[in-house]
């Protein structure tokens, strides 16, 4: 059995570990990474910054709201899907809606959105994906589904008078395939798809 | 078809483990064993006064252990506390003392549980000098108890289990810091964010406003699911797509999760020295957690319920780029080590699909479990079941040549009662005090009837178990979830160590007994299929009753 100074001496070597680790771990290291990344990629590691003519539009990695004020979806941009991030892309409060799947009151965001959406783009309620009726796991999703990308096409096209197919043919070309072909789901970035579509106005 | 597309996701994760098994697990029994020690640690060891070459009892192993961990407690707590006045704050005010406490206790333990949003909560010092610097020595420490316990497999008539401080920075040091380095460079390269901007506020393409985040995002993530931790820099977890930009650094991030855990049974074989026993182990974790794996991926596709009915698909708190896929391949890996990190909403699984993250961890984090901790629980219920086999057969039990006596079972059984305790005493008081449960059902639940009950008892098996990952609905952030479940993981992790430590040094006091032809072989497809028995129906006799009350009630009713 050990004496209570030795007891004591765990303690003194401890404080003292803890400090050169809080300084090694907690300071160099993240410092390190911060420099290796800020010089070699710079573009990624400030946040995938999404430009217009110079000026930063947003992030390509984080979605954001294309509605008016009074949150109404605005019909020249193609609408990202519901987001649960304060009231809506909010980037400093991330979240998904943690509803169940027998919450009422999901089941009626779920009724609301899918008539909504019906009327807005034109479309029976039956032809609207799941992405477009769902909010996403952070709030911030970028993306939707192709299929969600296409069925807004027709109301985007009427909205800035451009004719269907160059919208729809840019669509088709926005579309990321699976990461290495197999990993991930199809998708499509809403930000960079509207950017794109203000391109073709010009 | 899309089938085709798991099944390639799986197969892809699968092989980059079995490559690097072998080499990791060889890298890690070099770490342990190797009798030299670097410039660098020799300096280390001189400015804390700690003699390298001398060994440790298991109490004395234990202390170590202990006085470490409280001191980090008191660290966390207290950078906290003063965070007003810390640089980097972002203008945020101290943590208040409850939540301080939970969120100290969380990161000591491994666990990472999150009462708190961090945007809003913790400025850059907090998390990088005191959450992040806890993600690297709570994994070691976890480490350095598997293999004080493998040497007491391993040693004959010793007194002495190895010496804590060294295990503890040797992890750290050798094992922990570089990958670590290299996977927050690959992260970063892959669009992970890693910078000390602050908020930036830009105006939207639509003419809004948005405050686009900045942090120290990569060097966290990294030994977030390296060390198994979990604890998110943002509030939405690897869901955010700062943290987890595309489905390759999702799958990066599985790996990440999953390659100590897996590697250490060879850590153990070698150790040991009998490669054979670490594949006997492996191959009961690999068993469970493709069946796990299988099933949630099943329960989630098919999207059973109200609301995924309605909309097509369960996609309720999952993000496009994942799909169902990534997100229950993330979602079982992370509940099925001790990392408790999300891609995707489990409070919004389906009823039986979000019951899968809570038997994950019902298993009691073994398979493969969190690093260190995933290899020494599994080890405790491998010496159940030789004791089980004994009793059957009608000899006296044996595993890798020690004899397993009154106290090794004790300790063995006292191990497998701490945890499932925790979480249903700690859900029983919940509901079971009045005022209590006035406070949680009016303040913490998010989702009303069943439902409310899985994210109370979703919470305190995610503590008890030090996993950390939550039904994320609940608020925990209340006097007494903060107070309950800052002592269920900490009582869920130090409570077990102590058994642990001294069931090595009892076996490491021994000397070995020859096999004979009565011994039952533990390497064999045999005692594989007994140790996932055993280890199926501990939890399943422990658990079913609550689980009836909760998910099964919602899923099947």
């Amino acid at each position: 059995m050990s004496s209570p100074r030795t007891r004591i001496r765990h303690y003194w070597v401890a404080l003292r570990a803890m400090l050169i680790f809080t300084v090694a771990l907690g300071v160099l290291y993240p410092l390190a990474v911060t420099g290796i990344g800020q010089l070699a990629f710079p573009a990624q590691a400030n946040g995938s910054l999404a430009k217009v003519g110079g000026a930063t539009v947003g992030s390509a990695l984080l979605g954001q709201s294309f509605a008016d004020a009074d949150g109404n979806p605005l019909p020249e941009w193609f609408q990202p899907r519901p987001s649960a991030a304060g009231a809506g892309y909010d980037a400093g409060a991330s979240s998904g809606s943690n509803w169940g799947p027998e919450n009422a009151d999901l089941i009626a965001a779920i009724e609301q959105r899918k008539a909504q959406i019906a009327e807005f783009n034109g479309v029976s309620p039956g032809d609207i994906p799941a992405d477009a009726l769902t909010a996403s796991a952070s709030g911030l999703d970028p993306h939707i589904s192709p299929d969600y990308a296409r069925l807004q096409v027709a109301r985007v096209a009427a909205a800035r008078h451009l004719p269907e197919e160059s919208v729809r043919a840019l669509v088709e070309a926005k579309i990321h395939n699976r990461d290495l072909g197999y990993l991930g789901e199809p998708t499509v970035n809403v930000l960079q798809l509207n950017i794109a579509l203000d391109a073709l106005k010009g | 078809m899309d089938t085709l597309f798991a099944i390639f996701q799986v197969a892809s994760l699968v092989l980059i483990l079995a490559l690097l098994y072998h080499p990791l697990g060889e890298y890690m029994a070099r770490i342990y064993t190797s009798t030299k020690d670097l410039k660098v640690e020799r300096g280390f060891y001189r400015l804390i006064g700690v003699e390298a070459r001398s060994e440790q009892t298991w109490q004395s192993y234990l202390r170590g252990v202990l006085a470490f961990s409280v001191t980090g407690l008191l660290f966390v707590y207290l950078l906290q506390r003063f965070q007003a006045v810390l640089p980097y704050s972002l203008g945020l005010p101290a943590v208040p003392e409850g939540l301080s406490f939970n969120t100290a206790a969380s990161f000591v333990a491994n666990t990472n549980w999150q009462s708190y949003s961090p945007e809003l909560t913790l400025g850059y010092t907090v998390q990088i000098a005191g959450l992040a610097v806890q993600n690297f020595v709570s994994a070691a420490v976890g480490i350095a108890v598997a293999i004080a316990l493998v040497r007491g497999f391993a040693r004959r008539k010793s007194g002495t289990i190895g010496n804590f401080w060294v295990d503890l920075t040797r992890g750290t040091l050798r094992l922990l810091l570089p990958i670590s380095l290299l996977g927050a460079v690959v992260l970063i390269a892959s669009g992970v964010i890693q910078n000390f901007n602050g908020f930036t506020e830009i105006s939207t393409l639509s003419g809004g406003v948005q405050h686009l985040p900045g942090g120290p995002v990569a060097s966290q993530e990294v030994i977030k699911n390296l060390g198994t931790n979990g604890g998110g820099f943002f509030n939405a977890n690897a869901a955010h797509p700062f943290e987890n930009p595309n489905a390759w650094t999702s799958l990066l991030q599985n790996v990440l999760m999953l390659m100590i855990p897996f590697s250490l049974t060879r850590t153990f074989g070698r150790m040991v020295g009998d490669p054979k026993q670490g594949h006997a182990i492996l191959a009961v974790m690999a068993t469970i957690f493709v069946t796990s794996l299988t099933f949630l991926t099943y329960l989630e596709l098919k999207g059973a319920g109200t609301a995924p009915q309605l909309a097509g698909a369960a996609m309720e708190g999952k993000e496009q780029r994942f799909g169902i896929f990534a997100s229950t391949l993330f979602g079982s890996t992370s509940t099925l080590t001790s990392t408790g990190a999300v891609n995707s909403m489990h409070d919004s699984y389906t009823a039986l699909g979000g019951m899968m993250p809570m038997i994950n961890m019902m298993l009691g984090e073994v398979t493969p479990g969190g690093v260190g901790s995933g290899l020494y629980g599994m080890l405790i219920l491998a010496v159940i079941a030789v004791f089980i086999g004994g009793l059957l057969v009608g000899r006296t039990p044996e595993y890798l040549g020690k004899k397993l006596g009154p106290k090794e079972i004790k300790l063995a059984s006292l191990f497998i009662l701490v945890t499932p305790t925790l979480a249903l005493v700690g859900t029983a008081l919940s509901f079971g005090i009045p005022a209590i449960r006035a406070d949680v059902e009016a303040t913490s639940i998010w989702n009303p009837g069943v439902h409310g009950l899985s994210e109370v008892l979703y919470a305190f098996t995610s503590a008890a178990n030090n996993n950390g990952s939550a039904f994320a609905g609940l608020t925990a952030n209340t006097p007494w979830l903060n107070t309950a479940l800052g002592i269920a993981m900490l009582l869920g992790r130090f409570i077990p160590i102590v058994f642990v430590l001294a069931l090595a040094g009892s076996l490491a006091a021994q000397d070995k007994v020859p096999a004979t032809a009565g011994t039952l072989p533990t390497h064999r497809p045999q005692f594989v299929g007994l140790l996932i028995g055993v280890t199926l129906i501990v939890t399943a006799l422990t658990y079913f009753p609550v689980l009836a009350l909760g998910p099964l009630a919602e899923g099947l009713l």
